[in-house]
């Protein structure tokens, strides 16, 4: 299977400018990639990985420079190929396809158009025979009509048929070495195994040696030949992905795999028969857009559901993007006012209380939402954010900046941090902080919504611990939305699946995940990256 | 076809708004004393009272306001704006007349700051935090921060006195009769110190505007995805960051073209343009409603005017727009 190398990086060393969290983005690293090969560099954030892509395509941001080493490619060092050779090596020889299919492409240009500029910069062929391959290379990475899609412009195509493009623009010139930066991370669980498959496929096709960056080990279970791990810019381990996932050796890379979430249920707990949160036909549609009822655009994002959460419980809401699981969070705690339906919070009807009489109760339901960064206000000072709750709603300042503090301890973070501005914490600390905020007003439900998306996999284990934690101390109830089956599957104990605004299957997350009645949760379950290696794994624990 | 009929409901939308500035308008040089048989009788050297108000039943003035209001916008449903008593023609005569030296002085400002304010926009971020970048971007405050008038002033004292290159004020030379080409390049040797004093403060504008959205697009993903195809870095800028950063230009000229406008008033006068802000200025000064009611409608139709183009540019520069509609 392995060639001769097609990139060998030796001894490379990347220096961070002044003021960064450490010297180097990467320390001293050495790793090959044969032909016909993937290698997975796995590792969480900051580690380092994805500033090793772009220092082998040479994209470094200005401040930051290569310090020492190698990187031989095709018979010559890239770290002193002069910038007109290297753009030759760019596109032709090394490819990129990046992680957010969203804002790779240039929103104001035809996807054919960026695809033909490829043979446009790097071939002499004519214009008809651009088109011809541009159709060809669309057919290749299966777009459903490739000739549609070809004029179509990057909005008018979906994240998967996007991605897709962009593995068409990345293997346009048959480049000896694709490298994968996150590709599928802001993809839909089907879609993500739909394109690892289509990367795996082409890959075998041409031969094309790839470098896939990924934090998630169910992926590097799915694809990876051989795997190299890193953390704070070294290689801590690197073997074949029989030996990394199943025998691993370093310290580091045991935490991460222990880290990943296994998809079967731990054993059920016994349920309240109580129930204190209960939905029947909440029903929500968009319309947009239109001038006097003309060209308007309806959507249903949430159908007739009606869901029960007992006391005490935790109940998953899963679904892929625009299954409407967010809008019937946003309908449970009022932020947004669902049709018809009814909300039954302790008896009273939340979804008919007017605005004012919300305002007052919010207290008892409060919500946590999925971005750490943007949902905090960086002006204000932690404690001020979470004491700003309960002094709304009539306790004195000084009361509740002391049960902020208390807070801080409950949620595990040093009290003292109370006085530090948002930015001065980790993502996984802001999560932190916006799980105190929500339990300052000492809520009886709480809505988490993608609460652990956001974060590396050993801060999510360490994140969903504590939510686990404070339900058992605190005798919380908590919906709990998420489009990752494994977090579901961890922390649930009954689960919802979404399709399209409707809940197609519910039940107790065993019934649910180990007997699968509806074919889009059979579906949903089969597409969960490394699956198999997740059960294996679950099975040696 | 579905911006057209977008930008036709915009259009029909600033009507009423045309309608309330007029009437706004009205009021509010009711407030002003005097009026333009007051302005008539000082240019004739005074006259008796009997006169007077002769006079000012032959203009309809001994209405009341709301007749007098009522019976101008019934004329102006009909397009008629009137009859000027101060220069003896019908408004739209007079308006006509005016009209060409300030389409020219606007156009030629506009282009100027545009093109120019792009270039160095582009030249100021492909070079940021170098010397040209903090050379642009000091002329550029500079030209923000002098007011047109004494702009106005210097480049004729250095241009037309100094150096005697270029006319100091008026639209053509009165004193030969020109016709064809010498003519056009007359009027163009008149247009240079106008058009640079009213376009220097819009191209400072332009230019801040280009630097600061040029540096946004050139660190979004696509940028970087262009680079990683092997393009070099023109083309980038060319094929990929170009376009997008002039989507702020483009919305900024729609809402520039009023102020554009006002600062023509200016300028006119300084160069003693026969333009639609100094006949503006003029009809103040002499209480000469019709022709003043009659450029608020003009103009608020050359701005209306505008935005339509403006709105059917930028249909054609983002393709996102018809899709949300």
């Amino acid at each position: 299977m392995s060639d001769a190398p097609v990139l060998s990086l030796e001894g490379l060393s990347v220096l961070l400018p002044r003021g960064a969290d450490r010297s180097h983005a990467l320390n001293d690293v050495s790793l090959s990639i044969a032909s016909n090969e993937i290698l997975c560099v796995v590792g969480e954030s900051g580690s380092g990985k994805s500033m090793m892509a772009n220092a082998i395509m040479r994209l470094l941001p200005g401040e930051v420079g290569i310090e020492a080493g190698r990187m031989m490619f095709d018979g010559r060092d890239l770290c002193t190929t002069e910038p007109a050779a290297m753009r030759e090596v760019r596109g032709a020889g090394i490819a990129m396809i990046f992680q957010e299919p969203m804002t790779a492409l240039n929103p104001l240009r035809t996807v054919g158009d960026q695809i033909a500029e490829m043979f446009r910069i790097h071939t002499d062929l004519s214009k008809a025979q651009i088109g011809a391959r541009v159709l060809s290379l669309l057919e290749d990475v299966r777009i459903p009509n490739p000739r549609a899609a070809a004029k179509a412009y990057p909005h008018e195509l979906s994240g998967g048929q996007r991605q897709r493009a962009m593995i068409a623009m990345a293997l346009a010139l048959d480049p000896k070495l694709l490298i994968a930066d996150e590709p599928t991370t802001a993809l839909d669980v089907t879609t993500q195994a739909q394109i690892l498959k289509l990367i795996r496929d082409l890959q075998q096709r041409k031969k094309t040696a790839v470098l896939f960056i990924t934090h998630d080990f169910g992926v590097v279970a799915e694809i990876a030949d051989r795997v190299v791990v890193m953390q704070h810019g070294k290689i801590v381990e690197q073997g074949t992905a029989d030996d990394v996932l199943n025998r691993p050796a370093h310290a580091y890379t045991k935490q991460l795999i222990a880290a990943v979430p296994p998809l079967t249920a731990p054993p059920p707990r016994p349920l309240s028969s109580d129930s204190i949160l209960t939905i029947t036909n909440v029903a929500k549609t968009y319309r947009t857009g239109g001038f006097l009822g003309r060209g308007a655009r309806v959507t249903a994002a949430v159908k007739d559901a009606s869901l029960t959460l007992p006391k005490g419980a935790t109940l998953g809401i899963v679904g892929e993007s625009g299954s409407g699981k967010s809008t019937l969070a946003r309908c449970i705690v009022r932020l947004i006012d669902p049709d018809h339906g009814a909300i039954l919070l302790d008896g009273k009807d939340w979804a008919k209380l007017p605005r004012d009489e919300i305002r007052r109760e919010t207290r008892h339901i409060q919500m946590v939402f999925q971005d750490p960064f943007a949902s905090l206000n960086p002006r204000r000072k932690a404690a001020e954010l979470v004491a700003q709750g309960p002094i709304v709603h009539g306790t004195p300042r000084a009361i509740a900046m002391t049960e902020a503090r208390e807070l801080f301890a409950l949620v595990g973070l040093d009290p003292s941090a109370g006085d530090r501005f948002p930015h001065e914490f980790s993502g996984g600390q802001r999560q932190r902080i916006g799980l105190a905020r929500a339990l300052a007003l000492k809520p009886d439900v709480l809505i988490a919504d993608e609460p652990v998306s956001a974060l590396d996999v050993s801060v999510q284990a360490q994140v969903l611990k504590l939510l686990g934690e404070l339900r058992e101390r605190l005798g919380l109830s908590i919906v709990f939305i998420t489009h990752d089956l494994r977090v579901a599957a961890q922390v649930c104990d009954l689960v919802a699946v979404m399709k399209d605004g409707e809940i197609v299957e519910h039940g107790l997350v065993a019934d649910v995940f180990g007997r699968p009645q509806h074919t889009y949760t059979q579906a949903l379950l089969a597409s969960v990256p490394g699956g198999a290696f997740a059960r294996e794994h679950q099975a040696a624990v | 076809m579905r911006i057209i009929g977008l930008a036709g409901r915009r259009l029909a939308a600033s009507i009423p708004t045309l309608f309330l500035i007029l009437i706004g308008v009205f009021l509010l040089l009711q407030l002003a004393p005097g009026d333009t048989v007051d302005a008539l009788m000082a240019q004739m050297g005074g006259g008796d009272a009997a006169t007077a108000h002769e006079l000012r039943k032959f203009y309809g003035l001994d209405l009341s306001v709301p007749a007098q209001l009522a019976n101008y916008l019934w004329h102006l449903v009909r397009l008629d704006l009137g009859f000027s008593s101060i220069y003896g023609k019908p408004v739209a005569t007079v308006i006509m007349e005016r009209l060409p030296p300030t389409i020219l002085l606007m156009t030629a400002s506009l282009s100027f700051a545009f093109f120019f304010g792009l270039v160095f926009g582009v030249i100021a971020s492909r070079a940021v935090n170098k010397w040209p970048d903090t050379l642009i971007s000091t002329l550029g405050l500079i030209f923000y921060a002098t007011p047109s008038f004494w702009f106005g002033l210097m480049a004729i004292v250095a241009f037309s006195i100094y150096l005697q290159w270029l006319p100091a004020g008026g639209f053509e030379d009165i004193g030969e009769v020109r016709t064809g080409i010498f003519r056009i390049i007359d009027i163009a040797r008149h247009l240079i110190l106008p058009t640079l004093t009213l376009g220097l403060i819009f191209l400072a504008i332009y230019l801040r505007i280009m630097r600061a959205s040029m540096l946004e697009v050139l660190n979004l993903d696509y940028v970087r995805t262009a680079r990683a195809k092997g393009l070099d870095e023109t083309r980038v800028v060319t094929q990929h960051v170009l376009r997008n950063a002039l989507l702020p230009m483009v919305t900024l000229i729609g809402l520039q073209a009023g102020t554009m406008l006002g600062g023509s008033v200016v300028v006119e006068s300084v160069f003693s343009l026969p333009g639609l802000g100094r006949l503006a200025y003029e009809s103040v000064i002499q209480r000469d409603l019709n022709t003043l009611l009659g450029i608020v409608f003009v103009s608020a139709l050359l701005v209306i005017v505008v935005n339509f183009v403006v709105d059917l540019l930028y249909a054609r520069l983002d393709p996102r727009i018809s899709a949300e509609g």
